[in-house]
């Protein structure tokens, strides 16, 4: 299959200069390489293949706001105090001049107003957080719609998983340094959920904040969370996330030369090198623009936090959420039983829902390969309509994300469109449930006509918009054979294959009942699927196609409807695609 | 190297075969020499065009006032604007000269390199698995249960000091400590009721119908009513708390006053009210948020965080939201002077349910 | 107009010497301003122009309140009780004062176009002299809050306070604001949600004497903060705070473009929008195919 494939398109790839800048650096390499003995480990990589898509540069996006983030994150370590201890502010801050607060608040008014440069490094580290996350869950999308999970990387699939996990952790540590009062709104609604826990709620709390909150520990707990512990675990799992991107080669998208065997792209020295570097600085420049354009928490408006003040709009910042819309719309639920309390209404929204939603996503993995019971290592991605199911299912997720977000903001949804909070929660009570079903089979039934339509394309060609007109004074519309590496594109992906159920008394019955389930579940995901056409079906449709042709016998070119109109000579014109 | 074990009996012919990788195609810049100079300047002025914006921001950085004197732009602080646009471009034009760089004048030759599969070698994976064997072996852990026993045993056992050494983490959530703290607040009997931030004391008479008073116990106000004498600043004084003490104690004891239409209050309400005015907790029975949204004719509060809604004239019942208890109203009366003072203390914790709640 | 501006109107201890004389100069303008105010007002209070008598006014007054506000709120404003026997069609007027008439007149939300969850503030539909008369009339039908003078709600018409004095009052309001007011209007006055469709409105814009009306009467839903409880003092230093911070002069929006000040969440659907969704843009040119010719490759 891969007999004509080219290695590359190029005439001389990778011709090397016998001069120049190599034979310059020579000296270094070599003294490098005779201490370190980079070279065998490092032959490979210079001119390592990364293939080009947009698609594949969101998880850097990720990637370099985190570097940002240590950036800028080191730089406000030097003049932020992580203590509760109460001072008297004395900044430049008018409106608070003389009003009781923490160190930590005060010293985080400081960097805003007192160090140059500190307000927009502030920002900048809040932005980066915000997308930070934002490129995971995109990347983390991109990754699931694609198939890009499948075999060999599953594993990488769950580090990403634990980084989101991580990622929100960190950011949650982060709002809640500054001691604000959206900050300590925040820890007081996690001491809540906290507290829900069965069993050992209270035990936790006091516990982590020595005692009843807010106490004098959180903030420095908080901090060595957020400056050391989470970074470092974030970084460790980003290497290892790195490195097996490495190992296993990019995914690659489906078309001419592109096999499961190779990867095609360009070279990591110098293109891809200047590209991913390129990035760096547009991902830290978008960053310092933000800072420096568009506020974010300006904390000196919300006031030091105090237990007994709150403000409306109190929101936590957007990757909690669809925790805080699950706490708002849930109901009203709690048990006491025993003298002991379960607090459904917050424990469950708080504490077991998002963990069974990222549960749910980083399962299907194993569920689908489970189901198709496919052993085989994917490096050429799937299109999206090219697994229904599967893409559904993210637009099922996407919508439920949606719904709790949007649930999470119902009150300035009411008021900037003039609707009713109490509506809008019983409305979510129920759209969670019923809107990704709906979705599903929207999602599903789309992907599905989509593949049709590539079918379509592949047996009779693509549809030209030109309507002809037959001797006997039929109409029809003129349809011209795709160009073959588009046909190859459209068929290069495998056939679905559907297990079939047991027949009953095969196998014993515990057996049979997994494999009843497992032919239900690939019915469900494959049964539907419009499968590329054989090669037969392709044979038959040229021959009919042929024939057509020949109706239209005389033309010396593609038809594109001035032919007749008299209108201009189109000799030589092409047909536009 | 693939090993495709699907069961599929017979794989129809791939319908198109590959065409390979297509042929390449030169850029303008690669035959146009007069095109790849005009790349060239182009990135070279991104660069210069940084580097200018680097000085820039050296020069906003010395230029524009913070502190006491910000300078503004357009109503913008004009120090976080320029430092933000200058630094901003940059970064922006060194990736983006770098990238017009790669994309114009570096080698756009596609390349194909071989994978390989993600699993070792066979022999590699034999050699492993036979050392490995061997290596247990030798260890004897198989042959002496004994010690592989009591090896796992201790490794297990190291958890204890694991555990044990955080328990300084916080005290102990045994249910006397609990009594002790989360279901003691800093209201007793007698204590008047006072005005947040001001600390004016609260006369009965003074409420009108309608009136919302964002309340505190006396001793955890930063202030003293101004008809307060020498002799009863000292007391206060001498009771309030400071610090994490009185964020702890606000934590808990924040209260908001209201008086409604007497005929308007559920018997239960106006039990543990003073003519129409009830004192319910501020903290939200959800998960803690203080709560002092009061509309005054319908007589409910609404709780920012999560919208529960409370009934202040039917004992503080819940009448929306996820919210499963009542917000717990503390019993009033008026002293000598008139004052609103607490009853007692709060006959139920305040704020967010945890396990031991119902403990006796 | 220059653009690049000193930031005058911030009060400080530590002062430069040109922004203080501009302050010392911004300040005797701003008191001059407001005592030139005091005058003026009270000389219309006491000469009217219209030459009317009290008695006349309230004359006057009865007869605009049949026309356009005895509908709802009855002929002798006891106010009328709807069908259904609960809920007042129009409460009675008896005892809210002439503050309560200012208020809900000027910023148009008496009369109400139509019975709703809420008056929403519109244009309002009285004169200044029409509203001075529905307020004598309501005014006397009992006694109720009378409307505030303009050193009550205004900081800047206090005479006598020294720059530090009026930061701390500003400070002090800032507090009060922080405990009293944010709950429900948001931390910088944009207001809020309230359950069934209600809401706090805006503060931003709203003129100082009707925020201290509205504090003092709570109208429709707000509670009220009554003179004994939250002394006109108070009132006057949340009214400086609010002021303060939503001006740019004293307050200019040090970080940037401020998302009309609702908080995380509007900042969430920047991140999107503007970062990932700019980000997302640059890497589909990063990756784009560049421009193709046929031509000839130089060798």
């Amino acid at each position: 299959m891969t007999d004509n494939v080219a290695k590359s398109n190029g005439t001389t790839p990778a011709a090397v200069p016998a001069s120049g800048l190599a034979a310059k650096g020579s000296a270094v390499v070599k003294w490098a390489d005779d201490r370190l003995g980079l070279a065998t480990s490092q032959k490979k990589m210079i001119r390592k293949v990364f293939p080009d898509h947009w698609t594949f540069m969101l998880g850097e996006i990720a990637l370099w706001s985190f570097v940002v983030l240590l950036v800028t994150g080191v730089f406000l370590t030097l003049w932020f105090v992580p203590s509760m201890g109460e001072v008297q502010y004395q900044g430049s801050y008018d409106q608070l001049r003389g009003v009781e607060m923490s160190q930590a608040y005060a010293s985080a008014l400081d960097i805003s107003f007192d160090v140059r440069g500190g307000l927009l490094l502030r920002q900048m580290h809040h932005w980066a957080a915000m997308i930070f996350i934002a490129a995971m869950l995109v990347h983390m999308m991109r990754v699931f719609v694609t198939g890009a999970f499948r075999k060999p990387r599953e594993v990488n699939w769950l580090i990403g998983g634990v980084l989101i996990l991580l990622g929100v952790v960190e950011g949650f540590a982060g709002y809640s340094l500054p001691d604000d009062l959206l900050s300590g709104t925040g820890l007081r609604i996690a001491d809540g959920l906290i507290k829900s826990t069965p069993v050992v709620g209270t035990w936790m709390s006091f516990f982590m904040f020595d005692g009843e909150f807010p106490g004098e520990a959180i903030i420095p707990r908080l901090y060595v969370a957020h400056v050391l512990l989470v970074p470092g675990l974030i970084l460790a799992l980003v290497a290892a996330h790195m490195l097996l991107v490495v190992y296993h080669k990019h995914t690659q998208w489906a078309g001419p030369g592109r096999t499961e065997e190779n990867v095609v792209g360009y070279p990591m020295m110098p293109v891809y090198a200047a590209k991913a570097g390129g990035f760096f600085f547009i991902v830290f420049g978008v960053t310092a623009l933000m800072g420096g354009l568009l506020s974010i928490n300006p904390i000196w408006k919300y006031g030091p936090y105090d237990p007994s003040k709150v403000t409306a709009g109190s929101q936590p910042d957007w990757y909690m959420g669809i925790a805080e819309g699950l706490l708002r719309i849930m109901p009203h639920w709690e048990t006491h039983i025993f003298g002991t309390t379960w607090s459904w209404n917050v424990f469950l929204p708080g504490e077991v829902a998002p963990m069974i939603l990222l549960g749910v996503m980083m399962m299907w993995p194993f569920l689908e390969a489970w189901v198709t019971g496919d052993k085989a290592e994917h490096h050429i991605l799937d299109r999206p309509r090219n697994a229904p199911t599967r893409t559904a299912f993210l637009a099922a997720m996407m919508s439920v994300y949606g719904l709790l977000w949007a649930a999470g903001g119902n009150d300035l949804l009411a008021t900037q469109f003039s609707l009713n909070m109490e509506w809008i929660t019983r409305f979510m009570r129920v759209a969670v449930f019923v809107v990704p079903v709906l979705v599903f089979f929207i999602a599903k039934r789309w992907c599905i006509a989509l593949q049709r339509h590539d079918s379509e394309k592949i047996l009779h060609g693509y549809e030209t918009g030109i309507i002809m007109r037959s001797p006997e004074g039929a109409y029809s519309e003129r349809h011209l054979p795709i160009s073959g590496e588009e046909a190859y594109r459209l068929t290069a992906r495998a056939r679905d294959n559907v297990v079939a159920a047991p027949v009953n008394g095969e196998v014993e019955a515990k057996g049979a009942r997994a494999a009843k389930l497992r032919a239900k579940l690939s019915t469900w995901m494959f049964a539907d699927n419009v499968q590329k056409p054989t090669a037969q079906e392709l044979e038959e449709a040229h021959h009919h196609a042929e024939h057509e042709h020949e109706l239209e016998a005389g033309l010396a070119h593609a038809a594109d409807g001035h032919q007749f109109d008299g209108h201009h000579d189109v000799a030589g014109e092409e047909l536009r695609h | 190297m693939t090993d495709h074990t699907d069961n599929s009996p017979a794989v129809p012919a791939e319908p198109i075969a590959d065409p390979g990788i297509p042929a390449h195609l030169p850029r303008p810049t690669d035959v146009d020499p007069k095109a790849a100079r005009r790349a060239e300047r182009q990135v070279a002025a991104m660069f210069i065009a940084s580097m200018l914006c680097a000085i820039g921001f050296a020069v906003a950085y010395y230029t524009f006032d913070i502190k006491d004197s910000w300078d503004t732009f357009l109503g913008f602080g004009a120090s976080n604007l320029f430092l933000g646009l200058t630094l901003g471009f940059a970064l922006l034009l060194i990736g983006v000269g770098v990238i017009q760089w790669s994309r114009k004048l570096m080698g756009d030759h596609e390349i194909s390199e071989l994978r390989h599969p993600a699993a070792s070698a066979e022999s590699d994976r034999e050699k492993v698995l036979a050392d490995l064997a061997l290596g247990l072996e030798e260890s004897g852990i198989a042959r002496r249960p004994l010690v592989r026993n009591t090896l796992l045993g201790a490794l297990g056992f190291l958890g204890v000091p694991a555990i044990v050494a955080l328990n300084d983490l916080g005290p102990d959530a045994t249910p006397s400590n609990i009594k002790k703290t989360l279901e003691k607040t800093f209201w007793k009997s007698g204590i008047r009721v006072v005005n947040d931030v001001t600390g004016r004391w609260i006369k009965a008479s003074d409420m009108e119908i309608g009136q919302l008073v964002n309340a505190e116990p006396e001793g955890l106000v930063d202030a003293f009513d101004p008809r307060a004498t020498a002799q009863q600043r000292e007391d206060i004084e001498s009771r309030s708390l400071e610090g994490a003490a009185l964020q702890v104690a606000k934590t808990k004891s924040a209260v908001i006053v209201v008086r409604m239409e007497p005929k308007d209050i559920s018997s239960a309400t106006a039990a543990w009210a003073h003519e129409g005015i009830a004192v319910y907790s501020k903290i939200c029975t959800h998960v803690g948020c203080p709560i002092a949204l009061w509309e005054q004719q319908t007589h409910h509060l609404l709780c920012p965080c999560h919208q529960s809604t409370f009934d202040l004239a039917d004992k503080g019942r819940v009448v929306f939201g996820p919210a499963a208890r009542s917000l717990p109203q503390l019993p009033i009366e008026v002293d000598d002077e008139g004052y609103l003072v607490a009853k007692s203390d709060f006959l139920e914790p305040v704020g967010p349910s945890y396990w031991e709640r119902d403990y006796k | 107009m220059r653009l690049l501006n000193r930031s005058a109107g911030r009060l400080s201890r530590h002062r430069r010497g040109p922004v203080a004389g501009l302050l010392v100069i911004l300040l005797g303008l701003l008191m001059a301003g407001g005592l030139f105010a005091a005058f003026s007002s009270s000389a219309t209070a006491e000469n009217s122009a219209d030459g009317l008598t009290q008695s006349q006014k309230i004359e006057a007054g009865r007869k605009l309140f049949l026309l356009s506000c005895a509908t709802c709120h009855g002929q002798n404003g006891e106010g009328v009780v709807a069908e259904n026997g609960e809920s007042n069609l129009g409460p009675s007027l008896v005892g809210v004062g002439a503050a309560a008439v200012h208020f809900q007149v000027e910023t148009g939300r008496m009369p109400m176009a139509a019975t709703g969850k809420q008056a929403p503030r519109k244009p309002a539909a009285f004169t200044e002299q029409e509203t001075e008369y529905l307020a004598a009339y309501v005014a006397s039908l009992a006694p109720g809050p009378a409307a505030p003078t303009k050193t009550d709600y205004d900081l800047d018409a206090v005479k006598g306070l020294s720059a530090d004095e009026q930061r701390d009052a500003i400070v002090r309001g800032g507090k009060l604001f922080l405990t009293n007011c944010t709950a429900c209007h948001n931390f910088e006055g944009s207001g809020g949600a309230m359950p069934w469709g209600r809401y706090a409105p805006p503060l931003k814009g709203v003129a100082k004497q009707h925020i201290y009306e509205a504090m003092l009467t709570g109208p429709q839903q707000m509670p009220v903060f009554s003179n004994n409880v939250l002394t006109p003092e108070d009132k006057r230093d949340i009214i400086a705070y609010i002021y303060s911070v939503n001006d740019k002069k004293q307050t200019p929006a040090y970080g940037g473009f401020g998302m009309k000040g609702l908080g995380p969440v509007a900042e969430g659907l920047m991140a999107w929008l503007v970062g990932i969704g700019g980000l997302v843009l640059f890497a589909y040119w990063i990756a784009a195919h560049t421009a193709r010719t046929h031509k000839k490759e130089d060798a």
